[in-house]
C-alpha cells in the first residue's frame, strides 16, 4: 500500500509482538486490547521510540523501518504527531511555547502564528500564555493535540488520549476529536481499551492480544461477528456457548441444549462442534399473557437467575432449562416489571436466527 | 587579612563550579537514563569523595599527580607545569572531591523528567541537542542550581585535600581556608578572625546570590 501506513512487526522481546495492521489517509483506526497487549508498544514503534526485531514500517511510500534493510530513520526524521498518554507537556513552557516547540525550522512570528492558529482549533484561544500547571486535564489534553498536530504531521498517533480526565470531560474531548478527524487526511490511530470509545470514533479497529493482531474491521462487524470465541471474550461479549451442527430437514441447524436453532448464516458439516454468540440485542422476552408475533423462532424456556435494575433498563439473566450459563440480555424496565420478571421467575425468549453468530469450536466451560 | 587567599579561594571555587557542571551533566545523564553494566559501581565512585577522609583522598591525588605518575607525567609534558603544589593540580583535586556534590543532585533531577517528556521533544522534530538546551536542562535546572550552590561553596570551606595536594604556596595553592589555619597556627588570632568572618560572609552571599539567580531564572523559565 502506497498510500496511508502499513506497520508489520514481529519480536520476541520485551514484550511479544506480531502484529500487522494498515491504515489509509483519513481513516481512525482504534487498536483495542487489554493492558499489556502491546497496543503502546506498536504506537511507539512506528514514532520510532522502540525499535522491533523485525518487520516494517512503511507511510506513503517512505520506509521508516526495515529491519531486513537494516533502515530506521530517528524520531525526528519521522514526522509523527503523537499525543503521550500523560500528555507530555513541557512544564516549562506557556501552552504557546509548547505548540510552537514543535514548529521548528520557522521564524519566531511564523512560529508564533502558527501556534495562536492550532489553538484556536482546539478552542484554547485567550489561553495562550498559561503553563500546563495552571491548566485542566482536558486543556492541557488539547495543548497535546494542538502540539501533536504541529508538525503537519504525516500520521497522528494517540495513546489513550482520554483516560487521565473525568468522564464529562472525556464525552466532549470525544465529540471534539469526532469533529477534528473529518478535517485531517492522515492515517490516524487511537490506543484504546475502552470498547464503546473504539466504536463511536473509529472506522475500523483491530484487535490485539499478546501482541497478537487478532481480527481487524469495522468496530461493529468485530463486535457482533468475531472470528474466534477469544476474540469475542476480548471484545467482552456475554452469552458465548458451545453447540452442534445437525442435519434436520432441509438444512444445517444449531444443536444446543438438546433444542434445534435455527441460524441465518450457517456453514459446516453436521457433527461438528461450533462455538457460537449472540448479542443482547438478540435475545427477546417473550410476553407473560399473550404470545407475540416471532415467537416461534428458537423459543428457550428458562429460569430467571437474577435481574438487575438499571435506570429504565434491567438486565436479566435467565438460566436456559437443561443448561448452566445464563442467556443475559436486557429489556426496558417496565416491561421487566409487566412481565413480573424477579429472580426464580419462569421466561421464555427467542434468540433471533440473524443474530446467532457461529465460530470454529473453542473450549467455552459449557457443554454443547 | 591575606587578600590573595581570598582571591584564590573564589577563583579555585569558581573555577571548579564551571568545569564541574558540564561534566556533571555528561555523567548524570546516562545515569539518570540508561541501564548499563557497571553503573553501580560508576555511582559508588562518584560517591567515594563524601565518605572518605580528606586527607585519604587528598592523599590519592598526591600519589596520582607526582611527578612520576602517568597523569603527572602527561600534564607536564602536555603544559610544562607540574601538578602537584600548583593551582592546576588545585583545581583537579577540587573536580574530583565535588563530583558528588554536583553529580547526585543533577541525577536526580533528570530522574525526575518523565521519559515521555524527552520522547515528545523527539516527536516534536527537535535533534537530541535542542531537546537537551530547550527541555532537559530548564527542567533540571533547580538540581543544577544545586550543584552550583554545593560545589562554589564545598570549595570556598575545602581544607584537608587542599593542604594534602596543594601545600600551602602563597599566591598558588593558599586557599583562605589554609591562610586561617596559618593564622592561628601563628597565635594570630585577630587575623583568623577577621578571615573566618570575611569567608562565612562571602559564602553566605554567594548562595543567598546564587539562589536568588536562580529563581529568577526559573520563574522566567
Amino acid at each position: 500500500m502506497a498510500e496511508g501506513l502499513s506497520v508489520r512487526l514481529r519480536q520476541q522481546a520485551p514484550i511479544p509482538l506480531e502484529a500487522e495492521l494498515d491504515c489509509a489517509p483519513g481513516e481512525l483506526l482504534a487498536l483495542v486490547g487489554p493492558s499489556g497487549s502491546g497496543k503502546s508498544t506498536i504506537l511507539r514503534c512506528i514514532a520510532g521510540l522502540h525499535t522491533a526485531a523485525d518487520g516494517a514500517i512503511r507511510c506513503n511510500g517512505d520506509t521508516w523501518f526495515d529491519a531486513a534493510a537494516a533502515v530506521s530513520r530517528p524520531v525526528q526524521a519521522r514526522r509523527v504527531g503523537f499525543v503521550f498518554q500523560s500528555y507530555a507537556l513541557f512544564p516549562h513552557l506557556t501552552a504557546l511555547e509548547n505548540v510552537a516547540a514543535a514548529l521548528g525550522g520557522l521564524t519566531f512570528a511564523e512560529r508564533t502564528a502558527r501556534a495562536h492558529e492550532l489553538l484556536a482549533r482546539v478552542h484554547l484561544d485567550g489561553l495562550e500564555q498559561r503553563k500546563p500547571a495552571a491548566l485542566s486535564g482536558g486543556q492541557q489534553q488539547r495543548i497535546a493535540v494542538a502540539r501533536a498536530l504541529a508538525r503537519d504531521p504525516a500520521v497522528l498517533l494517540l495513546d489513550e488520549p482520554f483516560s487521565a480526565v473525568d468522564q464529562v470531560t472525556r464525552r466532549k474531548l470525544q465529540q471534539e476529536l469526532a469533529r477534528l478527524r473529518t478535517e485531517l487526511d492522515i492515517p490516524m490511530l487511537l490506543v484504546t481499551h475502552d470498547l464503546d470509545e473504539a466504536r463511536m470514533l473509529a472506522d475500523r479497529m483491530v484487535i490485539l492480544h499478546r501482541g497478537r493482531t487478532l481480527q481487524a474491521g469495522p468496530p461493529d462487524e468485530v463486535m457482533t461477528r468475531p472470528q474466534s470465541a477469544s476474540i469475542a471474550r476480548l471484545v467482552g461479549l456475554q452469552n458465548l456457548f458451545g453447540g452442534t451442527l445437525v442435519q434436520d430437514g432441509g438444512g444445517l441447524k444449531l444443536e444446543w441444549l438438546g433444542r434445534k436453532l435455527d441460524v441465518a448464516r450457517i456453514e459446516g458439516k453436521p457433527g461438528e462442534r461450533v462455538s457460537w454468540v449472540i448479542p443482547p440485542e438478540g435475545v427477546l422476552l417473550h410476553r407473560r399473557e399473550r404470545p407475540s408475533r416471532g415467537e416461534a423462532e428458537n423459543p428457550v424456556p428458562g429460569t430467571v437467575q437474577d435481574c438487575l435494575r438499571l435506570g429504565p433498563f434491567t438486565q436479566i439473566r435467565l438460566v436456559p432449562d437443561g443448561g448452566a450459563e445464563p442467556l443475559a440480555f436486557s429489556v426496558p424496565t417496565h416491561v421487566a416489571e409487566r412481565n413480573e420478571i424477579a429472580p426464580g421467575a419462569h421466561a421464555r425468549v427467542t434468540l433471533l436466527a440473524e443474530s446467532i453468530h457461529l465460530m470454529p469450536w473453542e473450549h467455552t466451560g459449557e457443554p454443547a | 587579612m591575606d587578600w590573595p587567599a581570598l582571591a584564590l579561594s573564589l577563583q579555585l571555587a569558581l573555577a571548579t563550579t564551571l568545569i564541574l557542571l558540564p561534566l556533571a551533566v555528561l555523567i548524570a545523564r546516562p545515569l539518570a537514563w540508561r541501564a548499563f553494566r557497571g553503573k553501580s559501581l560508576v555511582e559508588a565512585l562518584v560517591a567515594l569523595p563524601l565518605v572518605l577522609p580528606p586527607t585519604v583522598l587528598g592523599f590519592y591525588l598526591l600519589v596520582a599527580f607526582g611527578e612520576t605518575s602517568v597523569l603527572g607525567d602527561a600534564y607536564q609534558a602536555l603544559t610544562g607545569r607540574a601538578l602537584v603544589f600548583t593551582f592546576d593540580g588545585l583545581l583537579l583535586a577540587s573536580i574530583v572531591f565535588n563530583l558528588p556534590f554536583a553529580v547526585q543532585p543533577v541525577q536526580r533531577a533528570f530522574d525526575a523528567i518523565p521519559r515521555e517528556v524527552r520522547e515528545a521533544a523527539w516527536c516534536c522534530g527537535m535533534t537530541r541537542w535542542q531537546a537537551l538546551w530547550k527541555v532537559e536542562l530548564p527542567l533540571a535546572w533547580p538540581g543544577l542550581l544545586s550543584a552550583i550552590v554545593l560545589t562554589f561553596a564545598h570549595t570556598l570551606g575545602e581544607f584537608g585535600v587542599v593542604l594534602m595536594v596543594g601545600g600551602n604556596i602563597a599566591g598558588e595553592t593558599r586557599t583562605v581556608a589554609i591562610a586561617i589555619y596559618d593564622r592561628v597556627q601563628a597565635f594570630d588570632d585577630r587575623g583568623a578572625a577577621v578571615m573566618s568572618a570575611t569567608l562565612v560572609a562571602i559564602s553566605f552571599a554567594s548562595i543567598a546570590l546564587i539562589n536568588w539567580l536562580g529563581r529568577r531564572a526559573g520563574h522566567r523559565g
